[in-house]
Formats: C-alpha cells, structure tokens, sequence
C-alpha cells in the first residue's frame, strides 16, 4: 500500500517535472537513457557472442571507448598527478588505463550471462544525468545499476558506473592511488603496470 | 525458546556497549567516510583470510590466472541447488528482518517466497517464485534493522573468514543468530543441516562470482582497502544510507578543492 502510494507521488513529480521542465530537459534524458540503452546492447552483444575472454576484452575496451567519457575518468581517477604530467605521458597512461578497463569490467561482466539489464530511465542529477538499470541475473536478487551521463566532454557520454552502490570512480581512484605509491608516484611506470593489470 | 532468553540478554548488551563503545572521528578516503581506528589489527585479519580463500579454493594468491573458459551460467548446476536451498533457509530469519523495520510488503514478499519455494521448489532447490512470479528476495538483515533504528555504523570491522564488516553489522550477524524463526522449529540435526546448507550457498556464491572476488583479493595493489570500500558503499547502498553522511554527487562545485571535486569529474 505504501509502495503504491509512492509509485503515485513518483507518477506526479514526474508529471509536474514534464510540464515545467520543457523540451529541452527531456531530449537530454532521452538521449542519456538512449546512450545507455546503446551500450547495453552493445555489452550483451559481446558477452552472448560466445567468444574467447581475451577476444570479448577487447571489444568490452572498444564499448567503453565509444560510450564513455574515458578521457575525463582517467584523469579522474588520477587525481592531482594528472595535472603535473605532460600531454604525451597521460595520453599513454590513459590508454593503459582504457585497456585495464575493459580487462577488469570484462571479467564482470561474464558474470552476467544468461541475465538481462533493463534500463528503466533517466533523471537529472546536479550538473548531469542519471540513467537507472535492474540487473535480473538468475536466482539472485535484482541488482541496481546506475551510470551517471554527461554532454560536458562536448559529446553525450557516461562518466561513472554505480554497481549496488559500489562506485566505478571511487574504487578505480583507490585503486590508482594504491598502484601509484606502489611506483612511488612514477606514472610512466603506473602506465606500465596498468597494461598488464586487470 | 527459554534457554536463549538470558543468553539472548547478555549479547544484546555486549553487542550494544560495544557498538557505542568506539568514537573516533572518521575520514574522507576515495569520496567516501571511512571510521577504521583498528585499521592495524583490521589489515592482518584481512591478510589471514586472503591466504585461508586462497587456500580454500586453491589458488597461490599472487598467481590467478583468469583466461579460464566462462561457466555457462544460463543452465542449472548441482552447486546452484544448494545455493538455492541454503537462501531459501535464509528466508524466515529476513521476514522477522522486514517486520523489525517496519516494512510489512517486503516481509509479505519474502514469506510468499519462503512458502513457494519451499513447497512446488521442492524445499527451494528451485526458484519458481522469482522466475514465474517475479517474488524476488528482498535481502536484509539485523545489521540492516540497527540501521533503520538509527545505530551508527560503528568502525569497519574485519571478522575472521566472514571478512568486512562495521561493528553494527558484526553485532546484527550475532543477533540474527537467534532472530532466525527456524532455530525454534527445528530439532539440533535440522538446524545444523540448515546452517551447512547457507554455509553452502554462501560459498556457492563465492564460486559462482568469483571473478569479481579474485579481482578484489588479488589483482588489486591494496586489496585490504579496495575490499573496505566496497563493502562500505555497498553496505550503505543496501541500507539506504546513501546520503548519511557524505552524497559525492551532491554539489560537486560547492566543494571545487582537488579532492571533492573528482566525482564530478567536469566540476574542476
């Protein structure tokens, strides 16, 4: 009973935020919803092509290319040594990094097979958007996806992944911060490792 | 039920005074609050039971190796029917869960599903209350009640084999020890069928996503930290404490200094 009552003041916020949002906001989160709607597809088109890991890495590095803001999120989880390096040491770093993206998450989303991700909508949030999934993975229950979307980089792209509340940013953060100390704060030697990690 | 009673009494009181026992003041790691004074102490047990999960499902820790064929995960396999006997048993204690909280539909949900799948599942080997009727699990527990009844999340805990933890949640693990209704039906035996079966499906689970575990375990560079959080965000996640004490989404440009700023990676 309650859960309907909520779903009613959910349905009316919604239709309030329609009618005084205007077109423009809601283009945005089409577009959001549509760009991750994208890469769903694209993501289950990898992991049912029953290929070999390293083979579907690749192509889950080449997805996350194409739809998420990777320059942005390297820099990112980089923190202030992104700014003290020259052009050229982040551009390989941010390869590396692209590459154990799409090793790491890979491997996750192997796990996914035999489930389906229902993208279930977008709303704004701050400065960008919020783009809601539902996992529903067998015998389990359903897992919260979110993905945070932008249009800052000039293109319409996602700049971080929300797992059950488990953050891409943070923990990629944590974990550049923990490999860099490793190098004593040697990017090019980060770079390095992070070809080989994942 | 009255041999529990004074037992019941005294871990209530232990688990509450050491719950309020430890005030340290928390820091900001990686966007989010992280309270770990026995950091330490925390860091050696985590190394322990990295080398007893190594151990256990025979791997060296340092040498995974992950380009192994992916297990089909569409189609049943023995260890999915424990998995599933070992959470349906789970059940019952999770509904006394969603009624301590006051959360009397998803109490209903997983009762329904206890009763389904324990009876046309065949003492839930099956799902068919998930597949067929879309009565999913709504996971909680006692730590989760605490939460909801406003005990503060204490200092990050890790336990030994049960690996982290917060000091309310380790307290609500001992209390959902005698919250569980099955304890009070069941003969010695049964219950301690019950407890291999969930011991079961938990490290069923921990086979089934073990990539995502030796990913944390063992490819990280500081895995004790990695490990941390993520249980803290996903704890917080699960107990809808999202916003308790710090939202990295909440206005990114209010805090502009080079450490807030990195969830809103533009807001710089």
């Amino acid at each position: 009973m309650e859960i309907d009552r909520r779903r009613l003041l959910a349905l009316g916020g919604a239709a309030a935020f329609a009618l005084t949002a205007g077109p423009v906001s809601a283009m945005t989160a089409s577009s959001a919803q549509g760009l991750i709607q994208s890469a769903v597809d694209d993501v289950f088109k990898v992991i049912n092509s029953g290929q070999s890991p390293a083979r579907m890495y690749q192509q889950f590095e080449a997805v996350f290319a194409r739809y998420a803001d990777v320059n942005i999120i390297a820099r990112s989880v980089l923190g202030p040594p992104a700014r003290q390096i020259g052009d050229a040491e982040f551009a390989a770093y941010r390869s590396a990094f692209q590459g154990y993206i799409g090793r790491k998450y890979g491997k996750r989303f192997r796990e996914f097979i035999g489930s389906q991700i229902e993208v279930e909508g977008a709303h704004p949030l701050k400065s960008y958007y919020a783009v809601d999934a539902v996992a529903y993975l067998n015998g389990r229950a359903p897992m919260d996806i979110e993905w945070h979307v932008s249009d800052k980089s000039g293109q319409v792209r996602f700049f971080n992944l929300i797992i059950e509340g488990v953050n891409m940013l943070a923990s990629e953060r944590a974990e550049m911060a923990a490999m860099l100390s490793r190098r004593k704060g040697d990017v090019a030697a980060l770079t390095e490792d992070l070809k080989r990690a994942g | 039920m009255r041999h529990f009673s004074r037992s019941t009494i005294v871990l209530l009181l232990s688990c509450s005074l050491w719950v309020s026992g430890c005030a340290t003041q928390p820091e900001m790691q990686d966007g989010i609050l992280v309270n770990d004074p026995y950091e330490p102490e925390n860091r050696r047990m985590h190394e322990f039971n990295k080398s007893l999960d190594a151990k256990l499902s025979g791997v060296t820790p340092d040498a995974a190796s992950h380009d192994q064929p992916t297990r089909d995960t569409a189609r049943m396999q023995p260890m999915d029917l424990v998995i599933n006997m070992g959470s349906n048993l789970s059940l019952p204690g999770k509904v006394v869960n969603n009624l301590l909280q006051g959360r009397p539909g998803p109490a209903a949900g997983n009762l329904s599903r206890f009763v389904v799948n324990s009876t046309v599942g065949i003492a839930g080997m099956f799902d068919p209350a998930g597949r067929g009727m879309g009565l999913n699990e709504t996971d909680t527990d006692f730590g989760e009640t605490l939460a909801v009844w406003g005990v503060p999340e204490g200092a990050y805990l890790e336990l030994p084999v049960l690996g982290p933890s917060t000091q309310r949640d380790s307290a609500g693990k001992v209390i959902d020890l005698v919250l569980d209704p099955l304890v009070y039906v069941l003969t010695p035996s049964q219950i301690a069928v019950e407890y291999g079966l969930r011991i079961g499906a938990k490290a069923g689970d921990r086979a089934r996503f073990s990539d995502s575990v030796d990913s944390v375990l063992r490819d990280s560079a500081d895995s004790y930290a990695q490990a941390r959080l993520i249980y803290l965000m996903h704890r917080r996640h699960d107990v809808g404490e999202k916003g308790a004490d710090f939202d990295p989404y909440d206005d990114p440009y209010a805090e502009a200094g080079a450490d807030a700023g990195f969830i809103d990676p533009y807001g710089n």
